[in-house]
């Protein structure tokens, strides 16, 4: 069952080797920490957050007395008590740190208890909604209804592209024609670790140890609500409890409140989120709702495309915007759509704020492309993979320009999926698959075929920098710090890899040091699949800055040029002779020459124009493909994912283990989000009613199919990537789409794939029951 | 019943803790304590694994004294609960393997099996239990039953295939068989057998060891909550905060945990494990198999019991509907003696049962003639693994000459209180086994019962699963399908 592993030839290498994580000893034993792990500081204080039992209000009154004479209850905060700003948002600056004069969602945080113990906190604080009295006014909880009454979190954006007179003149001018709708759900993000932050007081200000991706923007947000610096704020993660990009932009809250409570009272204070208030207090994935009409010939290839995106932001804009912009920027998927439209809107809703979920808006806007060329494929009577490739981007020319401008150098799609239908013997099985339904009328199955291409940077060009920081030591040990944090994708043990390479090191010489303000300043989140691609560069340009002194300081010892030294395997080589890499370090102490360095790394070529919705906003794409089978059951609704077979274009990997790893993990999530996890709210009040592992159902051991094989695809980056390798971390996530088509595949075949079933995500039992009773009313006798 | 300290098992030492709460969890003490950060918390109501520790219970037979190992959900076991047990966590692993570490750690560590890390712990338990069970039965597991073992442990990282793997390849690791020695000496010096008092911090923990004095502390403590596995009422405490000042256990009641034949019934004492108590109904009837696999999670099945989950009265327990297929009997016991209730006449409404002040549930008895009968359950919900039933169901049924005899049709989901489909039965009885039969017991089944729309499914949906249900049993017993004919029939 081992996974099959690309045949990179690395040769002794570090790069490319299936080394373990950095952390999997400590994961083991129990030893890794955590931030609510860490032993408790002298005088440590707890808080717990005081939530509105409203969806949607005017606070007239927070009467914090009766929870200040509760016992162990040492302060008790409102808005009022934060000395600076009360803003966590982002971008638009529209989300207070607590709720100030109003609520806009259930959940929202409206007070903090201070206690010193977290139970006698958690008792205070469940009373907030007696003490707080709230005008209530009616919630819009539909992000459909919100769009049509025009509330939205940013202005609508358009994505315009025609080579025809008008992307209407080539729809209506198209020999087909089909218009229809699709709904997607959100999907929490259910990290093991809840949110959660200590912060300290220290001499000059104040260290913060918060579970996020994004210590920079913790720190801004922190410095901002205590009025200081941010030269006097630092802030540290060593790992998270994973993070999905539910900790890009939300674990600034809980720091802050943390941080204006060590500020207050002068003692540490902690703040972690149980996993019910984890859900209802903070952001998911973006639900959408799309609208589209597409015009194609007879073949099945798309002339043009108008569709609309709208998506569910929650109550604040957080990462609204950059979220609708991927998603656009995503509708293409691998399709050449030679006319299109794409219009995005961010619905304000009085739920939680959406926020960047692995994908970040870009399974989205793939999603509803992949949607319409099934329901193509099926008004032609074709086979849906026949319809996906005859419209896949070319490899050079007019049909290889995506919808926003940027050419697609790096297609290697096609080859992708011929690999993949072999290898999954497609064809064979989707005459089985035929046969089987032929002969069952309560189980029928579904295949599905669906491509991924993922672009990767940041659509905002600045995000794309990062930087890292290498210390030797004279003992020969490495050190390295940069600005990504680990969240369990492996970025530190792949840093540290390209880090051991470059300086010709054992692996085991090169530790990480957790992500810290004050080690590199002004970092990005570590988000959209950059982490590695990015820190690695930096940390590579690190070393290599200390490996050339090194190079140098051995050449003029041993009389050779600097560029015949080699690294290798802990051992430097100036032509015959070779001596133990400590003893060049130490020669290179004496002679006071820097043993450390910094190293930086802004991604080349990116340009975006947000106004215009056109540019260049990504380095390079990933690529792949996945081929599942299905079982429904149409009595019940029930369904399995049978066989998953995954082929992902890793580049060169930096380490197929960890790759094939995040692979399977992204499909999986993705499964879960377009399968058995469903968000739902209470129409009336707008209470979250799907929340924490009771009601709110992730994949468990026994939903990772039977039959599943995962490889990557034996390729390397035309981009100058770090050794050739690409980005993990979200695309393979889309590989789900096969699932949720695969369902529909089975569905349609309930009515002999005459009619298009009605089948929206998650594709939850109920959902697929009431698809399965539609294509059967409605499906010619 | 002595009053004392709760004494356990752990670190190689024995525990005594005196002032704190009864309903201190194990995580907490272990946490907040006993410095153990090892274990995680990540849901606190026993659905996600991360505080997975293994807990020895010690166990008497004509054979001597063994420990037995389960996994529990630390966020749902409470301290007096620990009391002349061992408690055994991710920090004791590598230390109780020589230093180093132990297959089901280095397994994981080796193949990729973490990847944030925090699942981990709780993985590495599951499966450290699951390497003891496979090295004293003297098999490996399969990778099906690796996979059911770890049905309670979340990982929102992984997909679980190199989990799944490394639970494979362990089983040919060598590492040490758990020693019980130890622990037992040290449990059996502290004397902690029979009936045990925990007054400690304002709350009382009674575990009675005896029928008689169950009751006598029933009586004696009328605002006691009773509580067998505590997995319920656990949620209660740790989500709703509420105060539970008095508690009676009944699971240190040895006669309450027996699970025997006798020549007219199966007879399952109340607080026997869920575990323990399926295994036996499985033993008689095979097609439950896939209930019991899906009934809550193993840690769950653990501490539960079957006669918790019938007291409970919850709609959509999935026992209920068995047991009223099987036409089950509670044995209850009280200030006023003994008394039989059959299952059918037990529950008067949503959570409320026929239980009068003092008394408890001993037992459920089930007439082994019910096992001849064609027994069939289904459980519908989102997730095949430890979720809640949008619709369970199970159906017995005596065809005799193409003509049904005698049918029980029991589900749970569709009313305030699991119950028979007497309509529907009523349909078939002495009618012919085939479609238009069950097409009508299908109609009659809106006359049985008005489901209502929650989180988990609409009353259509319902509804329409509970008819979809009866064609599926029609479907399997007629022989018009494979006996077993789902999505989620295993290879």
């Amino acid at each position: 069952m081992d996974p099959a592993v690309s045949p990179a030839a690395w040769g002794s290498s570090v790069v490319g080797r299936a080394v373990p994580d950095e952390s999997a000893h400590l994961h083991v034993t129990g030893e890794a920490e955590y931030i609510d792990d860490a032993p408790a500081e002298e005088g440590l204080l707890h808080i717990v957050l005081g939530l509105s039992p409203v969806a949607r209000g005017r606070i007239t009154r927070i009467d914090t007395a009766p929870l200040r004479s509760m016992p162990g209850v040492v302060d008790v905060l409102t808005a009022a008590d934060i000395p600076g700003a009360n803003n966590c948002g982002t971008i638009v600056h529209d989300e207070h740190i607590l709720a100030d004069s109003e609520v806009a969602f259930l959940g929202q945080p409206v007070l903090a208890v201070v206690a010193t113990h977290r139970s006698l906190a958690r008792r205070a604080a469940a009373r907030a909604a007696e003490v707080t009295d709230i005008e209530i006014l009616p919630p819009v909880l539909d992000h459909r209804a919100a769009h049509e009454a025009g509330h939205h979190v940013i202005p609508p954006m358009t994505m315009e592209r025609h080579t025809d007179a008008s992307v209407a003149m080539a729809i209506a001018a198209a020999p087909r024609r089909l218009s229809g709708t699709f709904d997607v759900g959100g999907q929490e993000h259910f990290y093991l670790e809840s949110q959660a932050a200590t912060a300290v007081p220290t001499d000059e200000g104040l260290l913060v140890r918060s579970s996020t991706q994004h210590p920079t923007e913790v720190q801004k947000l922190v410095a901002a609500a205590l009025g200081r610096r941010q030269n006097s704020v630092q802030v540290e993660c060593r790992r998270m409890g994973g993070g999905f990009g539910g900790k890009e932009s939300q674990a600034a809250q809980f720091a802050c409140i943390a941080a204006v409570v060590a500020d207050r009272t002068g003692r540490p204070a902690r703040l972690r989120l149980d996993r019910a208030s984890d859900d209802v207090v903070t952001g998911k994935r973006h639900a959408f709702a799309y609208d589209y009409e597409v015009g194609f010939d007879d073949d099945g290839r798309i002339r043009g495309l108008d569709v609309t995106l709208i998506s569910q932001a929650g109550h604040s804009a957080d990462l609204s915007g950059p979220v609708m912009t991927r998603a656009m920027c995503h509708v293409d998927n691998a399709y050449w759509l030679p006319n299109v439209r794409i219009r995005g809107f961010a619905a304000r809703t009085n739920t939680q704020s959406n926020t960047a979920f692995r994908g970040f808006g870009g399974p989205q806007g793939a999603l509803v492309t992949e949607v319409v060329l099934d329901s193509i494929a099926r008004e032609l009577g074709l086979d849906p993979l026949e319809v996906r490739l005859r419209n896949l981007y070319g490899s050079t020319g007019a049909g290889s320009t995506t919808p926003y401008g940027q050419l697609v150098v790096d297609n290697i799609a096609r080859p992708v999926i011929d690999d993949l239908v072999a290898s999954s013997s497609y064809r064979s099985r989707r005459a089985e698959v035929a046969r089987f339904n032929a002969a069952n009328d309560v189980l029928k199955r579904g295949l599905a075929l669906t491509p991924v291409k993922f672009g990767i940077s940041f659509n905002v060009t600045q995000f794309n920098q990062a930087g890292a920081l290498v210390h030797v030591y004279t003992d020969g040990s490495v050190l390295v710090n940069h600005s990504a944090t680990e969240m369990g994708q492996g970025v530190n043990t792949k840093v540290r890899q390209v880090v051991a390479q470059e300086l010709g090191v054992p692996l085991d010489r090169v530790r990480s040091t957790p992500a810290a303000t004050d080690k590199v300043a002004n970092t990005s989140a570590t988000a959209a699949s950059t982490g590695a691609d990015m820190n690695g560069k930096a940390a590579q340009q690190a070393a290599r800055r200390i490996r050339d002194r090194l190079a140098e300081v051995a050449a003029e010892r041993y009389e050779a040029d600097p560029e015949s030294v080699r690294f290798e395997d802990g051992m430097v080589g100036i032509g015959d002779v070779s001596v133990p890499f400590v003893d060049v370090v130490q020669l290179a102490y004496l002679r006071r020459v820097q043993l450390w360095s910094d190293g930086f790394y802004a991604t080349p070529g990116l340009h975006w124009d947000q106004a215009a919705m056109t540019g260049h906003p990504f380095f390079y794409f990933c690529y792949g493909a996945a081929v599942s089978e299905v079982v429904i059951d149409v009595l019940t609704g029930e369904s399995r994912v049978l066989r998953a077979d995954l082929l992902y274009d890793a580049g060169r990997s930096l380490n197929p283990a960890i790759d094939i790893g995040q692979v399977e993990g992204a499909f999986i999530q993705g499964m879960g989000w377009l399968t058995m996890e469903e968000l739902r709210w209470d129409g009336g009040t707008g209470r979250l009613l799907t929340l924490a592992p009771t009601t709110y159902k992730i994949p468990s051991a026994n939903d990772t199919p039977p039959d599943l094989r995962v490889a990557l695809y034996d390729s390397e980056s035309e981009a100058d990537t770090i050794h050739r390798s690409k980005a993990v971390g979200e695309p393979p996530l889309l590989l789900a789409f096969s699932v949720l088509l695969a369902i529909r595949d089975a569905v349609s075949a309930v009515g002999g794939h005459r009619v298009d079933p009605p089948l929206r995500a998650p594709a939850t039992a109920e959902e697929i029951l009431r698809a399965v009773t539609w294509v059967k009313e409605n499906s010619p006798d | 019943m002595r009053t004392g300290p709760i004494r356990f098992w752990h670190d190689d030492r024995v525990v005594e803790v005196h002032d704190l709460p009864s309903t201190t969890t194990v995580l907490s003490w272990l946490r907040d304590h006993a410095r153990r950060p090892g274990t995680k918390e990540g849901c606190n109501v026993g659905d996600c694994g991360a505080c997975t520790v293994v807990l020895g219970e010690p166990r008497t037979t004509e054979t001597g004294t063994q420990l037995n190992l389960v996994t529990v959900n630390s966020c749902l076991t409470y301290l007096p609960m620990l009391h002349g047990r061992a408690l055994i966590t991710v920090e004791d692993l590598a230390r109780m393997n020589g230093g180093s570490l132990h297959p089901a750690q280095a397994s994981m560590a080796e193949g990729q099996g973490s990847q944030c890390g925090y699942c981990t712990p709780g993985i590495v338990m599951s499966l450290w239990n699951l390497w003891q069970e496979q090295k004293s039965v003297g098999r490996p597991h399969t990778r099906q039953q690796l996979a059911d073992g770890l049905a309670g442990n979340l990982c929102r990282c992984t997909g679980y295939r190199s989990i799944l793997d490394a639970a494979e390849r362990m089983q040919g690791m060598e590492g040490a068989v758990f020693e019980p020695g130890p622990a037992l000496d040290a449990l059996a010096a502290t004397d902690s057998s029979g009936g045990f008092a925990y007054l400690a911090s304002g709350t009382a923990f009674w575990a009675p060891s005896t029928i008689e004095e169950l009751v006598e502390t029933v009586v004696a403590h009328p605002f006691a909550r009773v509580v067998a596995g505590m997995s319920d009422v656990g949620l209660h405490v740790n989500e709703s905060l509420a105060d539970l000042p008095e508690l009676i256990w009944t699971a240190r009641v040895d006669e309450l945990r027996v699970i025997d034949r006798t020549q007219t019934h199966l007879v399952i004492g109340a607080a026997a494990p869920l575990e323990d108590a399926w295994a036996a109904l499985v033993a008689h009837a095979p097609a439950l198999e896939q209930m019991w696999l899906r009934f809550a999670s193993p840690s769950i099945r653990h501490t539960a019991t079957m006669g918790g989950n019938v007291v409970n009265g919850s709609p959509i327990g999935d026992s209920a509907p068995v047991l009223l297929a099987l036409d089950a009997e509670l044995v209850v016991v009280g200030p006023e003696g003994t008394r039989r209730v059959p299952l059918d006449q037990f529950y008067l409404g949503y959570q409320a049962n026929d239980l009068r002040p003092g008394e408890v549930v001993a037992r459920i008895e089930i007439p082994l003639s019910a096992f001849s009968r064609d027994l069939r359950a289904y459980k519908v919900s989102r997730r095949f693994d430890s979720d809640i039933s949008a619709v369970s169901a199970a159906c017995a049924l005596a065809v005799v000459d193409d003509r049904v005899v005698d049918v029980r049709l029991a589900f749970g989901g569709l009313a305030p209180v699991v119950h028979r489909a007497e309509q529907a039965e009523a349909a078939l009885v002495g009618r012919q086994w085939n479609d238009s039969a069950m097409r009508a017991a299908q109609e009659a089944l809106v006359a049985d019962f008005s489901p209502i729309t929650d989180h988990r499914a609409t009353a259509e949906y319902r509804m329409q699963v509970a008819r979809g249900l009866l064609e599926r049993l029609y479907r399997q017993t007629s022989g018009l399908v494979a006996a077993e004919s789902d999505v989620w029939t295993r290879p």
